[in-house]
């Protein structure tokens, strides 16, 4: 790209030093980026910049830069992952803006996701929710029954494959009005609660993890469905009533 | 039965439990219209529905105290999950755009609620203390053919009538969430059938309230 | 005895497994309460161990530097999984997945691991299936397999384009329900600064907590490294950010062999760097080569003209195009194998006929017009409509291929800003993939007695090329099937050893070692960041010592290399400090790792005289610009060994032997 598409922009990035101190927003100038860069390139860019200028960088979480491990969590301009629909922070791209433009940067906030550092958060939450109850137990023996044994309907299949495509970033929690983490849990209850091998588990499963979903300090779904729209891959509310049926035969079953 | 309890202070049993409760006030209110339509076409009918209404004992002393209930734990555990969601973020963002993702109606139930509480007050002012005055404190004798009347005059007065139009405007947006809202809440999801729930949502949120703002201006208009 | 006994059992190759399970020796379930095992990172090979240790009973302590285990780059594979299941009854079995394998990996990996693993294959199928992973089935309920570039029969499963993914969660969730029971200890934002050897025995590791800076000692039994490839080494790459050598190079330089590091694959579709500020490159997964079909002009100044932005491929007539690998490779076509199908693009790019209209200019077109127009015919023909116009045909085919690769298509247009429908994408080869790594014997353990390595870390069974969908293949057989068997027999003998404790001279010099190398980074005031140095050195290793080689290149490139390596100690700077979230920290000691790792690197590209698989040599092809292998002498694994700096390791040769398939030139002609 020349010189003279290079974006100018102004950004507004919080700062946090540690999760007991009070951060607050600071601004800071990036020139020159090309619009073909992703968000991320145009952070690593500031951080640069920052180095040089002896200042500490933002920290942010990144890790594959393709949209699938789920790291990466910024609320872009009042959007959890920025503008545009099912994107990850590091699948947006430079040419979403325009030149000149003010950009907010905040971190994921909700009291379960506590922030670390700048826009780093804990989701330790949903590795604690998954150990309520989030797995089939079955142990790794040579001995499992073939996986041909149990046909399983596609259709059902296929949504337990939808759900089970949550990356766990935590962007439903963030943008939800009130910090739920239903779309997430949802998720996985209704990847075992589709398939015959989640079966035998499923009440307990729906009980257990829904309890700890609460014990963790997560709002409540108020059906907004901001969660579905902002998600990244895309996973249906749908879910969230499956969760609801399912927590109910777990409860009075 | 320890698992009543855990079920109704987890989280899902909460939503449940809104969402049945906004189910039974769904029903109340279409009857509620039903009735009150009959009174711009039949003060007679009107006024016998009322009757009945007003002096069956299963009505009085069994489905009213029920209707209350509903109406009070609607509203209570309104507040509560109000108050409990925003405590679950303590910072605010900076910028938020809910527009980009949620209606408005879906992020403001609260405030739609809220005015709707403000109405009911206002409409038990109107109707149900006079009434409950009128046959329990006062003990006055019944008579069958008074319903009307009470009604229709009460929308003699145009600033009355406009609170109650504007209240059911913030009624229909409350119902135009709240309607798919208590399905979604209660499980009932299916590809084939949640489309026509909403479709039928949405005529209801429109209809009744429409309905009630017809009444209103109706009876307003009959006395000019 | 050398150090380099691969412990190969004896017996038919088919019965070696077996055989070797029967023999070794078990610890029983109480004891195995009283043992301690750490595993580093938590991919599919270190997830699948570590949930299968803590089931079998042992503690384990797993460590990996995201902030979730869920997060591990095993999350990237899209493809599928190979599995010798024979589900498609189209003639698949154990030997034949052994034979493609070996075949695959141009000869150069240890026949009895391949077999192995070809025969556990079916094993891991069933247990995901089990752990509820949704494979991709069909509409009588069964699951659905697909092919996959350098094999003749259908053996992949595959869950959309997100096989990785859905196998890493299903690892994640067995790993969950270890962590809720208090069998596995889980070490989030942890990462392992180096390695504690007490008596000749790994004993534990040095880890720095992310999150606080603090420096932690950590005890066990065994060590087990599972901490993926080093393709970063060449700053771009389709890996991860974070993904790093650190934990295999710290295990090297105390003592396990690092086996060769110059094996690395080179992906063939990737999206072409766009410029400067690219951070990272994107994978479009081989599946496309199915139906796409990759072309350059067949004269240069059509090329020019595209690169300088006068011409669009559009514009380029039938007849003017040139589809290298159909003309080269007249039977496998677009299907060849990802080294050949690399080494192709990179040859027309470096003759000047690349389409990259970005700042590098390096590209090749992968059209899908042909299958567009293909699909489209033929779903009109079935509808009843023969004479369908070709817009209609066009329209009918672009849904065709958007049902078999929408997903993909909508990536590359979101990465691009161009529609893949409607113009050929650009594609370029990335790196992807490291067959090198730590070298390990049959039982996966390294040159250090009780440090085990599995998964990508290791220098694995995939020799000098890997097939498609065998990495996750590879990753879930080490852990769920070899490593829990292998680690007992060592493991037995330490039942009665009881805690290690951390008070002990050995770890206060492990430790004093990281924390003076983190003072150094901290309190070197130098005049470049991190990644200017690693931006620069992984010029020189994509230049010098990428798809292709040659003596002059690499003896520069070990020159490049130590310059900058030298400056780098010199000019680096460390902003912040050392007690707390610290990226720029941890980036710093993974480039000074990569530095030292992509010296050996080059060296045993050098000392390689031939070229097999990844490594390919310019001075070693036919006329035709095939590769040359030298079987007389380099039928063998070049394991290294750490002396100091890395102009002094020294080679140990592990030859390989075949008996059960013979040497052959691999041709896809």
């Amino acid at each position: 790209m020349s010189a003279s598409e290079g974006l100018n922009l102004t950004l507004k990035v919080w700062r946090q030093n540690g999760s007991k101190e009070k951060g607050k927003m600071e601004t800071y100038q990036v020139s020159d980026i090309s619009p073909d860069s992703s968000f991320l390139e145009m952070m690593d860019i500031l951080n640069e910049q920052l180095i040089e200028e002896g200042k500490e960088p933002v920290a942010f979480d990144h890790d594959c830069r393709e949209g699938i491990c789920g790291m990466c969590s910024m609320y872009i301009n009042g959007e959890a992952h920025g503008p545009g629909e099912q994107i990850t922070t590091c699948q947006l791209h430079m040419r979403e803006f325009k030149d000149g433009d003010t950009i907010h940067i905040e971190p994921w906030r909700a009291k379960a996701f506590p922030v670390i550092k700048d826009l780093v958060v804990d989701r330790g939450a949903f590795d604690r929710i998954m150990a309520a109850g989030g797995f089939v137990s079955v142990n790794t023996s040579g001995n499992t029954q073939d996986a041909n044994a149990i046909p399983v309907d596609k259709h059902d299949a296929d949504k337990a494959f939808d759900a089970a495509t949550c990356i766990g970033c935590g962007a439903c929690v963030a943008t939800c009005k009130n910090a739920s983490a239903m779309l997430f849990v949802s998720a996985k209850v209704s990847q075992f609660a589709l398939l015959p091998q989640g079966q035998v588990e499923a009440k307990e499963r729906a009980v257990n993890m829904v309890n700890k979903m609460d014990e963790e300090g997560f709002g409540n779904c108020t059906n907004t469905g901001a969660c579905e729209v902002e998600c990244p891959k895309g996973i249906s509310l749908e879910n969230i009533a499956r969760m609801n049926r399912e927590y109910l035969k777990g409860s009075f079953g | 039965m320890g698992w009543t309890k855990q079920f109704f202070s987890s989280s899902i049993g909460r939503k449940f439990a809104m969402a049945l409760s906004a189910l039974f006030l769904l029903i109340f209110l279409l009857q509620h219209l039903a009735i009150n339509m009959t009174s711009t076409f039949s003060e007679e009918i009107f006024n016998e529905l009322s009757h009945f209404m007003g002096t069956n004992p299963l009505v009085q002393f069994l489905l009213q105290p029920i209707l209350i209930f509903g109406v009070v734990f609607h509203f209570m555990m309104g507040f509560v999950l109000e108050i409990k969601n925003k405590n679950s973020r303590e910072v605010k963002y900076a910028i938020n755009k809910g527009s980009a993702n949620s209606s408005w109606m879906s992020r403001n139930m609260i405030w739609s609620g809220l005015f709707i509480l403000f109405f009911l007050g206002f409409h038990f002012y109107d109707f149900w203390i006079p009434e409950i005055n009128y046959k329990y404190v006062q003990f006055k004798p019944e008579d069958p053919d008074r319903y009307y009347e009470e009604v229709a005059h009460m929308f003699a007065n145009p600033i009355r009538v406009v609170i109650y139009i504007l209240s059911f405007v913030f009624l229909s947006l409350h119902l135009l969430h709240g309607f798919q809202s208590s399905f979604q809440s209660i499980g009932a999801r299916h590809d084939k059938y949640t489309p026509a729930i909403r479709k039928l949502g949405k005529i209801y949120a429109i209809g009744v309230p429409v309905g009630f703002i017809f009444i209103a201006i109706y009876h307003y208009l009959n006395l000019l | 005895m050398s150090k380099l006994d691969s412990k190969i059992p004896e017996g038919p190759i088919k019965d070696k497994w077996t055989n070797h399970k029967n023999n070794i020796k078990l610890v029983n379930p109480a004891n195995k309460r009283l043992i301690d095992v750490i595993v580093v990172g938590t991919g599919l090979a270190g997830g699948s161990a570590a949930a299968t240790l803590a089931e079998l009973g042992y503690n384990v302590k797993a460590f990996c530097y995201q902030d979730s285990p869920r997060r591990a780059h095993s999350i990237a594979a899209q493809g599928g999984i190979n599995a010798a299941k024979n589900y498609q009854g189209d003639g698949d079995s154990t030997y034949r997945l052994f034979y493609d394998t070996v075949k695959g990996g141009d000869y150069r990996s240890r026949e009895a691991n391949v077999y192995r693993l070809a025969e556990v294959s079916a094993n891991i199928i069933d247990q995901c299936v089990a752990q509820g992973v949704p494979f991709a089935r069909d509409y009588g309920g069964l699951l659905d397999n697909r092919s996959f570039g350098g094999v003749q029969v259908s053996r992949t499963f595959y869950a959309k384009g997100q096989t990785g993914q859905q196998l890493l969660l299903g690892c994640y969730s067995a790993m969950s329900r270890q962590i809720g029971k208090g069998k596995i200890q889980m070490y989030n934002r942890h990462e392992m600064m180096e390695i504690v050897i007490v008596d000749g025995k790994a004993r534990g590791i040095i880890a720095r907590n992310l999150v606080t800076g603090e420096i932690e000692r950590h005890s066990a039994h065994a060590v087990v490294i599972a901490s993926g490839g080093y393709g970063n080494v060449f700053f771009l790459s389709t890996n991860a950010m974070g993904s790093n050598v650190s934990a295999g190079w710290k295990i090297h330089k105390k003592g396990a062999y690092f086996a060769n590091p110059c094996f690395t694959q080179i992906h063939p579709t990737c999206i072409p760097q766009h410029g400067d500020q690219q951070s990272k490159l994107t994978l479009m997964s081989e599946s496309l080569r199915n139906d796409g079909r990759i072309w350059v002009p067949a004269k240069k100044e059509d090329a020019e003209a595209i690169r300088a932005g006068k011409l669009k491929p559009t514009d380029i007539a039938e007849e003017d195009r040139d589809y290298y690998l159909e003309r080269r490779y007249p039977s496998f076509g677009n299907l060849v194998p990802r080294d050949v199908a690399s080494r192709a693009a990179k040859e027309r790019s470096d003759a000047g006929f690349g389409v990259g209209t970005n700042e590098t200019g390096e590209a090749v077109y992968l059209d899908f017009s042909s299958a567009i127009m293909r699909y489209g015919k033929e779903d009109a023909n079935v509808h009843g409509h023969p004479d369908a116009s070709e817009e209609e045909i066009r329209a009918r085919g672009e849904k065709v291929v958007e049902s078999k690769y929408g997903n993909l298509f909508q990536m590359y247009e979101k990465i691009t800003a161009d529609n893949p429908y409607k113009t050929p994408m650009k594609i370029y080869p990335a790196v992807h993939y490291t067959m090198g790594g730590v070298w390990v014997d049959y039982n996966l353990m390294t040159t250090i007695d009780g440090c085990y390595c599995i998964g990508e870390a290791n220098f694995s069974d995939h020799g000098a090329n890997r097939l498609g969908a065998s990495a996750l293949m590879q990753g879930l057989a080490d852990g769920y099937f070899v490593l829990p068997y292998t680690i007992g027999d060592y493991l037995a003998g330490d039942i009665r050893t009881g805690e290690i404790p951390t008070d002990t001279a050995e770890f206060d010099e492990a430790e004093k070692s990281v924390k003076e190398r983190i003072e150094f980074f901290i309190n070197n005031k130098g005049k470049h960041s991190v990644d200017h140095f690693h931006k620069r050195f992984g010029k020189v290793m994509w230049n010098k010592v990428g798809m292709a080689r040659n003596k002059e290149g690499l003896k520069e490139a070990i020159e490049e290399i130590k310059a900058i390596r030298e400056e780098f100690w010199k000019e680096v700077t460390v902003p912040g400090s050392a007690d707390g979230i610290n990226q720029e920290l941890e980036k710093a000691g993974r480039v000074a790792d990569f530095l030292e790792l992509g010296e050996l690197f080059a060296r045993d590209a050098l000392e390689r005289n031939e070229s097999c698989g990844g490594h390919f040599r310019e001075e070693y092809q036919t006329e035709e610009g095939e590769a040359v292998r030298d079987d007389k002498n380099y039928t063998y694994v070049s394991a290294w060994e750490y002396k100091g700096e890395p102009s002094e390791a020294v080679l140990h040769k592990e030859d390989l032997k075949y008996e059960n398939i013979e040497l052959k030139t691999r041709s896809y002609k």
